[in-house]
């Protein structure tokens, strides 16, 4: 995962998307059915909270022993004859990838949808080997075909209408198709078809894997999924090394709380649960089962008491779907796989690189995010730590730490604060303005610019609280 | 009752107005109002901007005005959030705060739910004949859990014609530093906020945050929008400042 997919900064990035005036319209047209979506069918479910909190015990309970569920998965999933493969980094989990289709000489991998699998550029990294890497959910071949990354977890193609998307299959087809969301359907479902048929390899990420039994479970609508691990003789797996349950048990409980939270369903069309390759006497199925089990510095969150429920997270989808700042500028302008709330957060986290660290200020601290949240993780308070850790790495502005600074000298005492800001609003009504009357330097000066640009001021009174208070009688009970 | 006052530097230097309807609302409730003079901020600038020694330094000076308080009230939910969310965690490396803190914590309360919750009142007899819509901030409803508190005031006053806000669980797009910081993002989201608030036809915007209600009011300033913004304490003050005046004439 890298942050340069889009070569500028947080806000050049951000730039861009608020001018885009189709994109913000699709992603609260989305968001909003999304959300809408949610809010009805866990109401229906009924004791929301209380299902919420089982969700976090149980995520709790999996990631604080993920070492004993790590091994028990494992030893499951190689006791019925199928293969594990440990990856630290995003570049190994890749190479192991394109080791299997080598031995295999495999010439087309056909995927369905998987975060894991862009997390590590899986595709890119076929490419360099002349493997075709296929994208069979809908909305992932829509993002392949323009040659963009995904703008949300679950609905990738959320920035495209049925326009664009007709435009992007003509060029593909080589045929003439119509704007009509059924024809456009009829032709993905061809054309993917005969890809699902000659493929050699069928790759899928994991939505949960069963220590207890070493099954692995793929919630999907599309059909793809199933596609994927029945057509092909190989099949992979790529899952980060958190996306455990211990129990078919615990799987009811995020069988509930996953679709309902993800798209609004009760239950998504699919839920294909697979423990292991085709068996001797089964009519289908791969014959060829490897699970990837990727790192990328997730295991560096254990035992860190801020971020380890990070490692909580179901990659639902709700906290994009409810954050004021996504619904704004949409999943690209995070620049990374992971988008919104989660991406703000766990981009830094599993990235080193300077620029992902910006994203923690992509955020107004509303807790929406932890509102929606359907195992509770308090991304709110993380963001905070991660800006904390920016500002230790020194990675904030001189003149921020300055002002800072000041600002802790200053309103550390109630003398300094009477003094410096008797001073300040002087300076705000001789110099900067107040109300509409912003004044020169108010839409020049740094920080003032970027509240007086797109806002009046507040006109500073001209007297404090303390003084009003102190003329009307101050702490004595006032006479009738 | 003895009430300390944690008015806000925000309230104390912007918005007096705000204290003082506080501080005659909760007098006309019986309770006994003072306003410590030493109190100055409750750190979250820098806190929310990850400068954790300097926010300390700013809590630890609120801490000693406070702890030895009998009730702390303010008038919003976000600084009250900052005492109850985090004080506990940011003092947890300084055992010798740590217990002035945590007195602090369990006595502090944002003005709505104090009436509620604490003096168990519900209808404070205010008198607002006017159509009203309301934004619950942020902060007081997700972090301190105050929901409900500030509806069923409002509810309560006589002549308050309410219209709700669409999406009004939605921030407004101040976040402190979050508006000067992402300025673009934080006007698209302001602008999403006064295009709901133009939508309820509403003469006030009722608020119980003076942060959000300044950002909102800024932007409903440069759009040129006729809606005045006002804080809780405001309406249920005035209100009763202008019932009073009836029975007296």
């Amino acid at each position: 995962m890298t942050a340069n997919e889009n070569p500028t900064d947080l806000h050049g990035r951000v730039a861009t998307a608020l001018q885009d005036d189709f994109l913000r319209k699709a992603v609260r047209f989305t968001a909003d059915r999304l959300r809408s979506g949610k809010a009805r069918t866990t109401e229906a479910l009924g004791h929301w909270e209380d299902w919420r909190e089982r969700g976090r015990l149980v995520r709790a309970h999996t990631v604080e022993n993920l070492d004993y569920y790590l091994d028990q998965f494992t030893r499951n999933v190689e006791a019925a004859g199928n293969h594990v493969h440990f990856a630290e980094t995003a570049h190994e989990a890749a190479e192991i990838a394109v080791s299997i289709a080598r031995a295999k000489k495999a010439r087309l991998v056909v995927k369905s949808k998987s975060m894991v699998s862009e997390e590590v550029h899986i595709n890119a990294r076929f490419g360099e080997h002349n493997i075709e890497c296929l994208e069979t959910d809908l909305g992932e071949w829509i993002v392949q075909l323009a040659r963009e990354t995904p703008s949300h977890i679950i609905i990738p193609a959320i920035h495209k209408n049925r326009h664009q998307v007709q435009a992007l299959f003509e060029a593909e087809g080589g045929t003439k198709l119509g704007p009509e969301t059924a024809t456009l359907a009829a032709h993905a479902r061809r054309r993917l078809r005969e890809k699902f048929a000659q493929a050699d390899i069928g790759m899928t990420g994991c939505n949960f894997g069963i220590a207890e039994t070493g099954s692995v479970v793929l919630f999907t609508n599309e059909g793809n999924g199933r596609m994927c691990t029945t057509l092909p003789d190989t099949h992979i797996v790529m899952m980060g090394m958190e996306r455990l349950l211990p129990s078919w048990d615990d799987l009811e409980l995020m069988a509930n709380l996953l679709p309902r939270s993800a798209t609004g369903q009760k239950l998504t069309t699919y839920v294909n649960i697979l423990t292991g390759a085709r068996r001797p006497g089964e009519a289908d199925g791969a014959r060829e089962l490897h699970i990837i089990v990727l790192d990328n510095h997730r295991s560096e969150q254990l035992g860190d008491p801020e971020f380890q429920a990070i490692l909580h997270c179901i990659r639902c989808g709700a906290c994009l779907n409810v954050c004021p700042v996504y619904r704004q500028i949409g999943g690209h302008a995070y620049g990374s796989v992971y988008s919104g709330p989660i991406g703000a957060v766990l981009t830094p986290l599993l990235n080193r690189d300077p620029r992902a660290a910006e994203l923690a200020d992509a955020s107004s601290l509303c807790g929406a995010c932890y509102e929606a949240c359907p195992v509770k993780i308090p991304l709110h308070d993380m963001l905070v730590h991660l800006r904390r850790r920016n500002v230790e790495s020194g990675r904030t502005k001189s003149l921020e730490r300055a002002s800072f600074g000041l600002y802790g000298k200053v309103f550390s005492s109630s003398t300094w604060y009477r003094f410096v800001t008797a001073i300040g609003r002087v300076f705000q009504r001789l110099v900067l303005g107040g109300g509409l009357k912003r004044r020169w330097l108010a839409t020049r000066l740094p920080v003032v610019k970027g509240w007086a640009k797109n806002r009046a001021l507040p006109a500073a009174p001209s007297q404090t609280f303390r003084q009003l208070w102190a003329k009307q009688g101050g702490d004595k009970p006032p006479k009738d | 009752m003895k009430v300390s006052l944690f008015v806000t530097c925000l309230v104390d230097q912007l918005f007096p107005q705000v204290g003082l309807s506080t501080a005659s609302l909760l007098r006309r409730l019986g309770c006994d109002v003072e306003a410590p003079k030493g109190q100055v901020c409750c750190g979250q600038p820098a806190f929310n901007s990850g400068y954790v020694p300097q926010a300390r330094d700013v809590a630890r000076s609120l801490v000693g005005t406070f702890e030895d308080a009998e009730y702390v009230v303010s008038p919003s939910g976000s600084c009250c959030g900052m005492v109850r969310h985090f004080y506990p965690g940011l003092f947890a490396s300084e055992p010798a705060t740590l217990s002035s803190a945590q007195r602090f914590v369990g006595k502090a309360f944002e003005l709505s739910e104090f009436i509620v919750r604490v003096l168990r009142v519900t209808d404070v007899g205010a008198v607002f004949p006017h159509r009203v819509t309301y934004h619950p901030s942020c902060h007081g409803s997700r972090l301190l859990g105050v929901r409900d508190e500030p509806m069923t005031l409002l509810r309560a006053v006589r002549g308050v014609e309410f219209a709700p806000l669409l999406r009004a669980e939605d921030c407004c797009g101040f976040g402190g530093t979050f508006s000067v910081k992402m300025s673009e993002t934080s006007c698209a989201m302001v602008d999403e906020k006064v295009d709901h608030v133009v939508e309820t036809n509403a003469q006030y915007l009722v608020g119980t945050d003076m942060g959000c209600l300044m950002n909102i009011a800024g932007r409903l300033q440069v759009r040129g929008v006729n809606v005045k913004p006002i804080h809780l304490a405001e309406v249920l003050d005035q209100g009763a400042a202008a019932e009073r005046k009836e029975a007296a004439g």
